[in-house]
C-alpha cells in the first residue's frame, strides 16, 4: 500500500503533514483544473479549479500542504474549502503523506 | 471555486483530450450479436496495422489519454491483440478490452491477472443461455462463463461483467449481479441503442416504458455497486438524477476510433454524418480531436430545442444523440425512449420519414440477421445482341458524343 495515511472520505484532513501525488497518478491540465487518473486503482478524479491544481503540483515541493496553499495563493478564508478537497484526493489515493510510501 | 460552473457544464465545451475514448481494433467477430452496435463481423482489408495502432498509441500517450476502451469487432482475434496491449500499458495507456471471451483461456487470464493497467469486460446479454443466446448466437453463453470462471480462478478481482439491456433481460438484474458477486466481478449494464444492426432489432427488444422504470428503480437502489458508463441519463427524467456526468459526451469527452482509424463523435454514432476524420490524415488523432469541424460544432452551446420548456430537461438533457438520428428524430427534441412520453409522439411523427441507415455494415454475409433485406436478386444472363457484336461496350468513360451511336439505322 502506498498509502496508508488518514483516508476516511469524511476524516480530518492533516494540513500540517507533508504530502505527495501518489507515484501511480498523472495529471493532465484542463481549463478547468486537471484531470487525474490513478493507475493502480484505475480511477479517475477532478480538480476544479487551476488554484487547486496548483496546491496539488507543490505539494511534494513543501514542507505541509499548508504552505502549499500559500504558494499558491489560497486565501485563509478558503483553507478549510481546499482542506476538504485534499481530503476526497487522499481518500481516493490520489496524494499521499510523504514517508509512508 | 464554489462559484465554477459544474464540470458537466464545462464538459460541453470540450477537452484537451477525450476521457473516455472507445477504439474498436476490427470488424471481424466469431460472433454475429443482433444488436451489434459496429454491425461487426468480417474484417476490413483497410484496418489498421500494428504499426500505425502502435503510432496511435504514442499519440494517446503524448495527449495524457490515460486509458482507452478497447473494443470491436471481437478484439482478441486480432493476431497482434496481446502486443499492442502491452504496447499501450508500456506506455501509460491503459487498456480496457471487452471481450465475447472467446480467448480468455486460464492461462491468458493468469497474464492479465498479473497487469496493473489492463481491466477486461466480458460480454453478456442474458443471465441464463436461452435469453442470451437469442441475441448473441448459440453456445456464447458459455464461452462467456468459461472466461468469467478463468479470470476469477487466476484471481483477477473485479473485472466487468457488461450487459445491454434489453426487454428480454432487464428482469434479470438481480440474477445478472448474482453472477458478478460469484465471480468476484463488476456489473456494468448499458443502453440499447438502434446503432449499427442494432437499428433492425430496436423495436423488438427496446425496453417498454414500465421497464424502464423498473430499470431507473433499480439503478437508484443499486447505483452504488453498479457501473452504467453513464448510458441511462434519459431516465433520470423520472426523478432524481443518476450518479454521473449526465450529458452527452459526444465529440466532448468522448469518441471512436473505428477498425480503419476513421473518428467518430460516439461509439453509438458510426454513420458518415457524425465522422470527424481519420488518424491517417495529417496531424492524427489529435488535430481530429482539437479541430475538427464535427467536434467544434458539438462543443458549441447546444439548445433544448423542442425539450427545453420540459420540466425533466435539466435532468435527461434530451437524450442520446445517437439514439434520436437512427430513430429519424430530430437532434433537438425528446429521445426515442423520453420518460415523458415525448419519444413516442415524435416517434409517429417522424414515420414517414425513413430513418438514417447505419453504415459502414460488416456482418458476416451469411448471419442470420436483414433475411428481409437482403434477399437472391433474379438475374437473366443473355448474349449481346448481335449488331453490336463488333463494337467496344460503351462505359461511363466514354467522351465520344457518338458512343453508342449505330449509323444507318
Amino acid at each position: 500500500m502506498a498509502c496508508a495515511a488518514s483516508t476516511e472520505p469524511g476524516g480530518q484532513f492533516d494540513l500540517d503533514a507533508p504530502w505527495q501525488l501518489d507515484a501511480q497518478v498523472r495529471v493532465r491540465p484542463e481549463a478547468f483544473g486537471a484531470l487525474l487518473y490513478h493507475f493502480g486503482t484505475r480511477q479517475l478524479s477532478f480538480l476544479k479549479s487551476p488554484a487547486l491544481l496548483a496546491v496539488v503540483r507543490s505539494l511534494g515541493a513543501q514542507p505541509s500542504a499548508r504552505a502549499a496553499c500559500t504558494a499558491a495563493g489560497v486565501q485563509a478564508e478558503d483553507l478549510m474549502r481546499y482542506a476538504h478537497a485534499l481530503q476526497t484526493l487522499a481518500a481516493s489515493r490520489m496524494i499521499c503523506q510523504r514517508g509512508t510510501v | 471555486m464554489s462559484a465554477a460552473p459544474s464540470l458537466a457544464e464545462q464538459f460541453q465545451f470540450g477537452l484537451q483530450a477525450p476521457i473516455c475514448l472507445t477504439w474498436e481494433l476490427t470488424y471481424a467477430c466469431n460472433l454475429s450479436c443482433r444488436h451489434c452496435l459496429s454491425s461487426s463481423g468480417r474484417r476490413d482489408p483497410r484496418e489498421l496495422t500494428t504499426a500505425e495502432c502502435m503510432a496511435v498509441i504514442d499519440e494517446l500517450q503524448r495527449m495524457q489519454v490515460f486509458y482507452v476502451n478497447i473494443g470491436g469487432g471481437e478484439p482478441t482475434v486480432r493476431p497482434d491483440f496481446w502486443a499492442l496491449v502491452d504496447y499501450a500499458t508500456g506506455h501509460d495507456v491503459g487498456v480496457k478490452f471487452s471481450t465475447n471471451g472467446v480467448k480468455i483461456t486460464p492461462e491468458i487470464a493468469r497474464r492479465l491477472a498479473g497487469r496493473d493497467y489492463v481491466d477486461v469486460q466480458i460480454s453478456l446479454d442474458g443471465a441464463t443461455p436461452e435469453v442470451n443466446d437469442a441475441v448473441r448466437g448459440r453456445g456464447s453463453y458459455d464461452v462467456a462463463l468459461r472466461a468469467m470462471a478463468s479470470l476469477a480462478g487466476a484471481g483477477f478481482a473485479g473485472f466487468k461483467i457488461s450487459v445491454v439491456m434489453t426487454r428480454h433481460n432487464v428482469g434479470q438484474l438481480d440474477a445478472f449481479k448474482a453472477i458478478a458477486d460469484r465471480f468476484g466481478a463488476q456489473l456494468r449494464i448499458t443502453r440499447l441503442r438502434p446503432s449499427g444492426r442494432g437499428a433492425d432489432v430496436w423495436d423488438e427488444l427496446h425496453l417498454h416504458p414500465g421497464q424502464q422504470r423498473e430499470l431507473y428503480d433499480w439503478l437508484v437502489a443499486h447505483g452504488a455497486d453498479v457501473l452504467t458508463g453513464d448510458s441511462f441519463f434519459h431516465l433520470s427524467g423520472f426523478g432524481t438524477a443518476l450518479p454521473g456526468l449526465g450529458m452527452c459526451g459526444a465529440g466532448r469527452v468522448v469518441c471512436l476510433i473505428d477498425p480503419v482509424g476513421d473518428v467518430y463523435a460516439c461509439p453509438f454514432a458510426i454513420h458518415p454524418s457524425f465522422l470527424a476524420g481519420n488518424v491517417r490524415d495529417p496531424g492524427g488523432f489529435a488535430a481530429v480531436w482539437q479541430h475538427s469541424e464535427l467536434f467544434s460544432d458539438l462543443r458549441r452551446p447546444q439548445t433544448g430545442g423542442a425539450c427545453e420548456s420540459c420540466s425533466a430537461y435539466g435532468n435527461c438533457r434530451g437524450g442520446c444523440m445517437a439514439a434520436k438520428f437512427f430513430t429519424g428524430l430530430p437532434l433537438d427534441g425528446p429521445d426515442p425512449e423520453c420518460v415523458k412520453g415525448h419519444g413516442e409522439q415524435a416517434l409517429a411523427a417522424a414515420a414517414f420519414a425513413p430513418a438514417p441507415r447505419p453504415s459502414p455494415d460488416h456482418s458476416h454475409r451469411t448471419a442470420p440477421h436483414r433475411t428481409g433485406e437482403r434477399q437472391p436478386v433474379p438475374l437473366t444472363l443473355s448474349a449481346r445482341p448481335p449488331e453490336n457484336a463488333a463494337r467496344p461496350p460503351v462505359t461511363a468513360c466514354d467522351a465520344n458524343p457518338l458512343a453508342g451511336f449505330v449509323p444507318g439505322r
